[in-house]
């Protein structure tokens, strides 16, 4: 790798760095290394591992092993503190749980001198915290009241406050977190400009994004990982987007998905569950997609796609969507996702433990909360027996790992929660079935029983929605795609005539510019 | 030396876990061995009776306070709404005249009224259930008191006018606030919620709303009607304990109501261990109250004075809160 610069002053170096957590191997021997200066894209596909890496360096962890190096010296960084003190910041993507939103934007830019820098003092002089803030502001080019609170503030504008705070304590490397993905177009330019600011001052920044255009835009060097691997770095003058999208899907992972005998042929059949211009504000813009009987639809796209915001809206569960929406022909009126179940939909939310299941209830319990009224008397008195029947029959057919169908949910592991999550819609027995990140948090196992309950249920003749940001399950599972990006459906593709790069080149915006 | 710890660890637990379950129950068993030991007529059917009867109209008003807790909300003007009903079923004798049949749908009706409210404050303005009921709390308390204009209201009251008031309360109404009635109707409406709550459709749908609002929501459950059933049945059981309230002292005093709030609160946190249902629930309200009737009762029978009453049921309920969020933690 000699191709970047040579000499270490002014060099950042990870070396041979591999961490594991409880049943993954999440890096292994990672080699890393950004120079003053210059702007250093990391990229990879969801769990590659760059956010894991990235932590490591701000000292996130203390059990990784490897050896982080500076200006061509070994250096310790095992708490955020360390890494702080060897100038390492890091800007992480949620900012809202970094700012303190009833403070002030100069409050909150000065908070680590406001914690650590008054030692045995208790007065604060306000008068140089806000000037001190505000010359921090106007270095960088930003223009907002210092004395502004920061819950007034916008994303960007929230953003930009994390980055003056990085600059305002020792900053040779900024680490920027998927800092562009709730931007807008002339928020990212600002963003962008800013990064250059900082380049010219001689700071190092490490930039994660999934937006390859992007990348080209703003950064000199890249490195590209898979699978907690290093599997490429070099300049990104040398690489072109085609090669970086290869770089990041590497080997195919076959014989996971189950084999599909009622497959629909492209094209035929009939349309059953139809949504014309789908809008959410700010989410989804402008969707419009249809889904056959019997086939298994894709949502492809990156994390923040808007995805979730999709499945969400047509389920009736977010108050600002409107759209067209159409079940056999009928029109559908979903304003709630009451209405959605009553009208024959079903969701498997993405936050399981938030949004699919009741983990302080009995498995029983939350198999028949969906259709709860079918084991009841009169409509009114419940059924236990009834329940158990029922419950015991998914608990057998899914194959769902518990004592009985009375424990409690929250003794249950990840894989069978969701097997749960799942389980209950099957009572059910609805037309469309929606699908969000159904495999996300669950081992390889349960992954492949959820496969083949989607398949089963597709060659029941439902309507399956199936959005997951993993382009290995759109290849494996599918029968055509919608691609999104940025709120809105970029591309339709059949899986029979696509690959995970066109996919994945769609999911970055690639074929947009 | 660490399985050793861990085992500890584990036997410390299980036994916290006996004790959540069972240590109302034996606490109350320990209580009744205490008092009959230390005081002459503690055992007798007539101090039992007498326990039951004081504690009926605090357990009717928890009990509807525990329907709010069931979908995770929380009510706490129970005790202002009890004033209300209180004042209005009296009045409707005392000043109009009214038979016992419209004297209490009047005074329920009213109640319908609050509990619509409630509901559609913290529906609609996504404020905490118990931030709002404590602001309506206070609203109805001061809609009690207006409407009574600050008096008591009772028979042969003076009016504004000068006159004394010519209605009377029905002998049949005063019947209600008596033994055996009162208790029959106490179990009675202990029953029914229990039943409503652990054994229908609906009340398990109020449960899955308290457990997870949103899961509930995404599984079709229509949220925001069972919020409003809920809090329609914490303002209805409330005013039947004002109800009640009024044929057991057969007046209405000032914010008669307003008293029993800390009681209620106290009996249904103390409810949620019994027998270790983790959930609010009728039958471990009504425990709570038996725990909290026998306590105060024994005490009054060992002559503590009442005005240090307060001192021990504040802190039954802080102890209550204390299990009830040491185990919700864990």
């Amino acid at each position: 790798m000699s191709k970047l610069k040579e000499t270490t002053v002014g060099r950042l170096e990870m070396k041979g760095i591999s961490i594991a957590f409880p049943g993954v191997q999440a890096l292994t021997n990672v080699h890393f290394e950004v120079s003053a200066g210059r702007s250093h894209a990391l990229i990879g596909a969801n769990g590659a591992g760059k956010s894991t890496l990235m932590k490591i360096l701000a000292g996130a962890y203390d059990h990784y092993t490897g050896e982080v190096a500076i200006d061509g010296k070994e250096v310790r960084i095992r708490t955020p503190k360390d890494a702080k003190d060897h100038g390492i910041q890091i800007v992480y993507q949620e900012v809202d749980t970094a700012l303190v939103p009833n403070l002030s934007v100069g409050e909150n830019i000065m908070l680590e001198q406001m914690v650590h820098g008054l030692k045995g003092r208790h007065i604060i002089n306000w008068r140089q915290l806000h000037r001190s803030a505000k010359e921090l502001l106007e270095r960088m080019n930003i223009h907002v009241p210092t004395t502004m609170l920061v819950q007034e503030l916008t994303l960007a504008e929230k953003q930009m406050v994390l980055i003056a705070r990085a600059i305002s304590l020792q900053c040779r490397f900024l680490i920027l977190d998927e800092p562009t993905a709730p931007l807008s177009q002339s928020e990212t330019e600002q963003l962008f400009q800013l990064v250059r600011l900082l380049k010219t001052k001689g700071v190092g920044v490490i930039f994660i994004s999934h937006r390859l255009p992007e990348l080209y835009e703003i950064c000199d060097d890249i490195t590209i990982m898979r699978d907690g691997k290093r599997v490429a770095q070099d300049e990104l003058a040398h690489i072109s987007q085609q090669e970086v999208v290869e770089y990041m899907l590497g080997a195919k992972l076959d014989g996971q998905f189950p084999e599909r005998n009622h497959k629909p042929k492209p094209g035929h059949g009939e349309i059953w569950f139809k949504a014309q211009h789908v809008n959410d504000p700010g989410k989804v813009n402008d969707v419009s997609i249809q889904v056959r009987k019997g086939e298994i639809v894709g949502l492809a796209g990156l994390v923040g796609a808007g995805k979730t915001e999709l499945c969400r809206a047509l389920f009736g569960a977010s108050q600002s969507a409107a759209g067209e929406l159409s079940l056999g022909g009928k029109p559908l009126r979903i304003r709630t996702p009451h209405h959605a179940v009553a009208s024959g939909l079903a969701l498997v939310p993405e936050e399981r433990r938030r949004e699919g299941i009741f983990v302080g209830e009995s498995v029983a319990v939350n198999l028949t909360s969906v259709v709860l009224s079918r084991f009841t008397k009169l409509r009114t008195w419940l059924s236990p027996a009834k329940e158990k029947r029922a419950s015991a029959e998914i608990i057998g057919s899914l194959g769902i790992k518990t004592p009985n169908e009375a424990a409690l949910v929250r003794n249950l592991s990840g894989g069978n929660q969701q097997k749960i999550a799942i389980g209950k819609w099957l009572l059910a027995d609805a037309e469309v079935y929606i699908f969000d990140e159904p495999t996300k948090g669950v081992d390889v196992g349960a992954k492949r029983d959820i496969y083949e309950l989607v398949a089963e249920l597709a060659s029941r003749g439902k309507c399956i929605l199936y959005a997951s940001s993993e382009m290995s399950e759109m290849i494996g599972l599918t029968d055509r795609m919608y691609v999104m990006y940025d709120g809105r459906v970029v591309k339709e593709l059949d899986t029979a005539v696509t690959n995970e790069e066109e996919i994945l080149l769609y999911s970055t915006g690639g074929m947009m510019i | 030396m660490k399985a050793a710890e861990s085992a500890q660890g584990k036997a410390g637990f299980a036994l916290f876990e006996f004790l959540y379950k069972y240590g109302t129950l034996i606490t109350i068993l320990l209580l009744i061995i205490f008092f009959g030991m230390m005081t002459d007529n503690f055992f007798t059917q007539a101090s039992m009776i007498m326990i039951l009867r004081s504690i009926s109209i605090v357990t009717i008003i928890a009990t509807g306070l525990t329907v709010s807790l069931a979908v995770g909300g929380f009510d706490l003007s129970v005790g202002s709404t009890a004033s209300v009903a209180n004042a209005v079923v009296i009045s409707m004798f005392v000043w109009h005249g009214q038979n016992i049949g419209v004297g209490i749908a009047a005074s329920l009706a009213f109640c319908l009224v609050i509990g619509l409210i409630n509901a559609l404050l913290v529906i609609n303005f996504k404020i905490q259930d118990m931030l709002m009921t404590l602001a309506t709390m206070f609203v109805f308390q001061g809609v009690a008191l207006t409407y009574t204009r600050g008096a008591t209201v009772s028979q042969n009251m003076i009016m504004p006018s000068g006159d004394f008031a010519t209605g009377t309360i029905p002998k049949v109404f005063g019947k209600l606030g008596s033994v055996p009635w009162i208790i029959i109707i106490m179990l009675v409406v202990v029953l029914l919620v229990h039943m409503f709550l652990s054994h229908t459709k609906h009340g398990r749908y109020m449960y899955m709303i308290g457990g997870n609002t949103e899961a509930a929501k995404l599984s079709g459950i229509p949220v925001s009607k069972y919020r409003l059933i809920a809090y329609l049945m914490s303002a209805l059981l409330a005013g039947l304990g004002g109800i009640i309230l009024g044929a057991r002292v057969m007046s209405a005093e000032v914010n008669a109501g307003s008293s029993y709030l800390m009681e209620a609160v106290a009996a249904a946190f103390i409810g949620y261990s019994v027998l270790g249902s983790g959930k609010p629930n009728a039958f471990g309200t009504f425990i709570g109250a038996v725990l909290i009737g026998i306590l105060s009762n024994g005490l009054v029978m060992m002559s503590v004075p009442y005005y240090a009453m307060d001192i021990v049921k504040g802190s039954v309920l802080a102890l209550a809160l204390a299990i009830t969020y040491y185990k919700r933690s864990n």
